[in-house]
């Protein structure tokens, strides 16, 4: 097994860093007043990474996922209701990069996501359904090649200021619930009449408010492939693998803060161990449990990606869903071990070691697709998948 | 062999649709056949043919509609044969 994953390459890696440093300077304004991250995305826009992913022959940049993650953990280090808008963007766009292709109305949309930088929002969770996104309640109609949909979108993040939302819904009116499509719709071409506001313990600045949808499109606008597959070949790997991005971005920066407690206590006091250099010891190796379940996820997408059995298969299925239980736990114990480091000074806000954006930002990681609901898919698949019991895969 | 593959579907899918009113090339998902139930209508299927199915086959498209299973079926039954 080739066990190398893809490095971002400097230029990317460089334009990032400089996103990162503006996002870092509003990240806590952005917390307190659960404002959406305006100069942070303009930013990512004017750096032109909101199209990387998409391919060169389409005005892209052919990033992958690993690049792409990798820069979720840039930004998630700076302000993570950033990175986490950026990856949303990105696992949209998967979906288009990756089956849109067949239809010449999503080609062209993607090549004016490059072109123009568009913002992709996502609305897939519903009333009455919660985070089960193979299942909706709302059907979209067609007539005259023209497609109608209304749902009530209990969240949809930075609803109000993407250019488009790409929206889950049944195929028509007497599909059954997983007879899924999912459609683009223009900002243009929709109203949202807000329904819930985003008062949040954390990831403020994502302004996931609840939103009624209308939208009204030519029905070339709903992808050919149905959601199903979508789901399966793009959606699943591209959320769990971006968003562990961001949270080990999280996790990162509250390492970095606990290491420099640790570094300035030892200078103060030449010759004597500072008392949270041990902790320090120990959460290196959180951090680094954290960051190989990420790259091991990444290098098994890259492994699948070229095969689409392989990508539909259960056994990529249970590993990507592990991935995200994994780092969406794993954060949580970090955070709180660099907070112990750090003592009153993490506490408290406002210090160059406070922590506490991190921790309520990190709380989220558990509920964003709950993860008793993934675990008991898990549960159901492993009653017939047999566990790769190798090292290396 | 299909019609035995009908009656386990009867059985375990869970389907709102009454399972002869379904083609055998018809997509059992877009029928209303959730994850949960295919699981089972899998762990049926192992029982009933006395087979195991390999990781290789465990996806959705093994098992989207009657022909499908057949085919998956008559693939693992095939490979033991000649074993
Ligand atoms: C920062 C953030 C941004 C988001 N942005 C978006 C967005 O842009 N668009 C969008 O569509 N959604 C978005 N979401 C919503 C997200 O994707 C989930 O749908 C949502 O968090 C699930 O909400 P829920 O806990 O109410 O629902 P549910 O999934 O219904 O879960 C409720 C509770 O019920 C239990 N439960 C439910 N089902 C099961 C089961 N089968 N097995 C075991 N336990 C179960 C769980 O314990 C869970 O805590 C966002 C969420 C967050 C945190």
């Amino acid at each position: 097994m080739n066990m190398s994953v893809s490095i971002a390459d400097a230029g990317l890696m460089a334009r990032a860093a400089r996103v990162a440093t503006i996002a870092a300077k509003h990240a806590d304004a952005v917390d307190a007043a659960g404002r959406f991250p305006r100069e942070a995305v303009d930013a990512m826009i004017a750096e032109r990474l909101l199209g990387i992913q998409i391919a060169r022959s389409h005005g892209g940049e052919d990033a992958d996922f690993s690049k792409i993650a990798e820069l979720c953990s840039i930004l998630g280090q700076a302000c993570a209701a950033s990175a986490m808008v950026f990856a949303m963007h990105h696992i949209k766009l998967s979906s288009l990069v990756q089956h849109g292709s067949e239809s010449a109305w999503h080609t062209a949309f993607m090549r004016r996501v490059a072109d123009e930088q568009l913002l992709l929002g996502s609305a897939t969770t519903e009333g009455g359904i919660g985070g089960n996104l193979r299942n909706s309640i709302c059907a979209i109609t067609v007539k005259d090649g023209v497609c109608h949909l209304e749902k009530d979108a209990t969240v949809i993040s930075y609803g109000d200021y993407a250019d488009a939302i790409l929206i889950t819904s049944r195929s028509n009116p007497e599909a059954a619930s997983s007879d899924q499509v999912m459609t683009v719709f223009l900002k243009e071409q929709y109203t949202l009449e807000k329904t819930h506001v985003w008062d949040t313990l954390g990831m403020r600045g994502t302004c996931s408010d609840g939103f009624l949808f209308k939208g009204t499109a030519p029905a070339e606008q709903i992808f050919p492939k149905p959601f199903a597959e979508i789901a399966a070949q793009s959606m699943l790997a591209a959320s769990h693998l971006l968003w562990s991005g961001v949270w080990h971005g999280i996790a990162a920066d509250a390492v970095s803060r606990a290491q420099a407690f640790v570094r300035a206590a030892a200078r103060k006091s030449p010759g004597a161990m500072p008392p949270g250099a041990l902790r320090l010891a120990e959460l290196s190796n959180m951090l680094q449990t954290l960051r190989s379940n990420v790259v091991a996820g990444l290098k098994a997408y890259e492994d699948a990606k070229d095969d689409p059995d392989k990508l539909a298969s259960m056994g990529f299925s249970v590993a990507m869903n592990g991935v995200k239980i994994c780092s969406s736990e794993m954060i949580l114990p970090i955070v709180n071990h660099a907070m112990l480091i750090c003592g009153i000074m993490g506490y408290k806000n406002g210090t160059p070691f406070s922590l506490g954006r991190h921790l309520r930002d990190a709380h989220s990681a558990q509920l964003m697709i709950s993860n008793d609901r993934i675990l008991s898919n898990m549960s159901t698949m492993l009653l017939v998948h047999k566990l790769d019991t190798s090292l290396l895969g | 062999m299909n019609e035995t593959i009908r009656g386990l579907v009867t059985k375990f899918g869970g389907l709102p649709v009454a399972v002869d009113q379904i083609a055998d090339d018809a997509d059992l998902y877009s029928a209303g056949l959730s994850s949960f139930a295919s699981v089972q209508l899998m762990l049926g299927l192992e029982d009933a043919f006395d087979v195991e199915f390999p990781d290789t086959l465990l996806n959705r498209k093994s098992f989207s509609s009657i022909n499908a299973i057949a085919a998956t079926l008559t693939q693992i039954l095939d490979k033991r044969d000649v074993a």
